[in-house]
């Protein structure tokens, strides 16, 4: 299944880019689990994942726990804790 | 009920103006958020930010009596000095009035997806805004 992947603030910068579309095996279900499936490809997102940053997430634009899950066609997005007001 | 994210500076004298003329409402209390000290910018996350902006209001209007609300947050460039944020709550009486506007505030701050960006790097959250919220629940 595909879902697009956004990523904000020091993440975006950190990996170089703002969005992705990602193709997942079906058992990448929840926002946990793909973080893991990212982390493993290395590189920009081993920087991100790895607990050096503290990430928060969205589902569709909603603001999740990591056990949340997360279906085909999906908007999921990383971020650090916000800063506004 | 108006809630607006924009690049632009708002005024908050005739935003203030512009809050609904029922004669039911005996009190508008607001707040403004200025930048402190250094220059700044501001990232968001387009739509989300709109979303829970509207998600904080509803659950400010389902606690108190509001009758009438505005909440306009900026992104982009900001100088010292600059509004970044604005809440007015309208109500029969003044304590509905100022405990939603600061539980917008507080809720705003650790659910509205901004980021702080200074020349020093990303501006990271502080615990007290989350102890703020904490204490609506």
């Amino acid at each position: 299944m595909k879902v697009k992947v956004l990523f904000f603030a020091t993440l975006r910068e950190q990996l170089g880019r703002s969005q992705e579309d990602v193709e997942l095996p079906k058992e990448i279900d929840s926002v946990e689990k793909l973080r893991t499936f990212l982390l493993a490809r290395g590189g920009g997102y081993e920087k991100i994942f790895s607990g050096k940053f503290l990430v928060r997430a969205a589902v569709n634009q909603d603001m999740v726990q990591p056990g949340a899950p997360i279906k085909a066609g999906d908007e999921v997005a990383f971020f650090p804790p916000v800063t506004g007001g | 009920m108006k809630i607006a994210v924009q690049r632009d500076d708002f005024d908050v004298g005739s935003e203030i103006k512009s809050i609904s003329k029922n004669s039911k409402i005996g009190a508008i209390a607001s707040f403004v958020g200025v930048v402190r000290e250094v220059a700044m910018t501001l990232e968001h996350y387009p739509g989300m930010t709109e979303k829970s902006l509207e998600k904080i209001t509803r659950e400010a209007l389902s606690r108190w009596q509001v009758m009438d609300c505005t909440v306009i947050h900026r992104f982009g460039e900001l100088q010292p000095g600059d509004q970044i944020v604005m809440v007015a709550v309208a109500s029969a009486h003044r304590g509905d009035a100022f405990a939603a506007c600061e539980f917008i505030m507080d809720y705003l701050k650790t659910r509205a997806p901004f980021w702080k960006k200074e020349a020093a790097g990303w501006v990271e959250a502080r615990v007290t805004d989350d102890q703020a919220a904490e204490r609506w629940k």
